[in-house]
């Protein structure tokens, strides 16, 4: 069947059926590689993505649950702040967590501009950084939002 | 060959086609479940039935009363966020919270919750420990069940086939009452529980009118404590009682050996929360 979906902001049609995820839409067919699979069990957080704002696991979303709804990747948010704070504060290491950290703290900037630490944690949770990168990762939060 | 994949926009039509295909059907609610289960083989359904456009599914709202409704297709992001249950029951919104990450929180439902039957998923046990009842639909018939009805084994509840979780209600509350949702991760955070308890209680002039204690991970089903509950209620709050109390509940539950603990640890693991969970809503 058809789908509908805007993603990054542009308007895609999609051909997926219900079996189909989220992740291998973007990853196979718009060839959006920047998210990652990582786990597959959406316990690691490496294929976060922005639905209607929300951030979700791409590996755990059937495709067409996005049908008519917005879709953004790392690919598509405008956050350099973030990523340059990410590489000053050793936020970045191998690399393989990263977009999903910085999807995931976008989410959590839009739902609080300046968050709390307990905030923070809430949301970043589930993130995992196998580098163990989390206090570079939580300073860099606080880097990009002026703290 | 794929699946057909239904997006019902009524409820009847939703149940017709769900008795139409019988079990080559699958409901599709927030899709968290039936990923994983897809994946690994477990399933293979010839229909899909989304229930995501079907009218007021995700919708949530608090009676005169105190009461709340939760829409089966309210996601626990946005039963936790909505002005009814953070006026009405924070504390249900606290259970709610402990799912996992944000991302399942926003992607799993509390009706895809209660459908799945995971004996170790919060929604469930603290549902049962308010007292709430499902609202559930076929064609144009609708019936109330208590949730802790639902559930007759891991994965398996009492709903018909051709049933569907419309809501989910949890009675109001008196200034008497008093809920708590404890949880136990052995891991991390987002884990499963290795066990949880959901008690609510209604207590005046300091002796327990009411009480319900639920506990996950730990049996089958959500797990009723009901050697505990026999011995405080109608009795006077006695903190030193607690214990005694708490440690009842061991022989009330019927855990497995996994990674989330040997059944023998969980078990005083049942026994350790109860009484924490007790002592926070009677002391």
């Amino acid at each position: 069947m058809t789908l509908h979906v805007r993603v990054n902001g542009t308007a895609r049609d999609i051909n997926a059926g219900p079996e189909v995820r989220l992740i291998d839409v973007l990853r196979d067919q718009l060839g959006l590689t920047g998210t990652k699979e990582g786990c597959s069990v959406g316990v690691c957080g490496a294929c976060s993505v922005l639905v209607d704002g929300e951030v979700m696991s791409a590996c755990l979303l059937p495709a067409v649950l996005v049908d008519g709804m917005d879709v953004t990747t790392i690919e598509g948010v405008a956050a350099e702040r973030l990523e340059e704070a990410f590489i000053t504060e050793g936020g970045f290491q191998c690399g393989i967590c990263t977009p999903g950290q910085i999807v995931s703290a976008v989410a959590l900037l839009m739902a609080h501009p300046r968050p709390s630490d307990a905030e923070i944690s809430d949301w970043m949770t589930g993130n995992l950084c196998r580098c163990t990168g989390y206090r570079g990762i939580e300073r860099a939060i606080k880097k990009a939002v002026g703290e | 060959m794929s699946a057909e994949y239904h997006e019902p926009r009524a409820w009847d039509e939703a149940v017709a086609t769900l008795q139409e295909h019988g079990d080559d059907a699958l409901v599709l609610a927030g899709g968290t479940a039936y990923t994983l289960l897809l994946r690994q083989g477990l399933i293979r359904p010839g229909h899909v039935i989304g229930l995501r456009r079907l009218p007021g599914a995700a919708r949530i709202d608090a009676d005169a009363h105190g009461g709340v409704s939760i829409g089966a297709m309210a996601t626990h992001t946005q039963a936790l966020r909505s002005e009814a249950v953070r006026e009405h029951w924070p504390e249900l919104g606290a259970a709610l919270a402990k799912v996992a990450t944000i991302r399942i929180r926003n992607q799993a439902t509390v009706g895809g919750s209660v459908a799945h039957a995971d004996p170790a998923s919060d929604a469930p046990v603290m549902l049962c420990a308010l007292g709430a009842q499902a609202v559930v639909v076929s064609g144009s018939e609708r019936r109330r069940a208590p949730v802790d009805e639902l559930f007759v084994d891991t994965f398996t509840t009492s709903l018909a086939p051709h049933e569907l979780i419309h809501s989910v209600e949890i009675p109001g509350r008196t200034p008497w009452t008093r809920a708590a949702y404890l949880k136990y991760t052995l891991r991390s955070v987002d884990d499963y529980a290795t066990v949880s308890v959901a008690v609510r209680a209604e207590i005046t002039d300091g002796v327990v009118e009411q009480l319900r204690v639920f506990l996950g991970g730990v049996g089958a089903t959500p797990m009723r404590a009901t050697s505990t509950e026999r011995a405080l209620r109608g009795r006077r709050v006695e903190p030193r009682a607690l214990g005694d109390a708490a440690a009842l509940a061991r022989n009330d539950v019927d855990p497995a050996d996994d990674v989330r603990g040997s059944a023998a640890y969980k078990r005083e693991m049942t026994r350790v929360f109860t009484e924490r969970a007790l002592r926070s809503v009677l002391a």
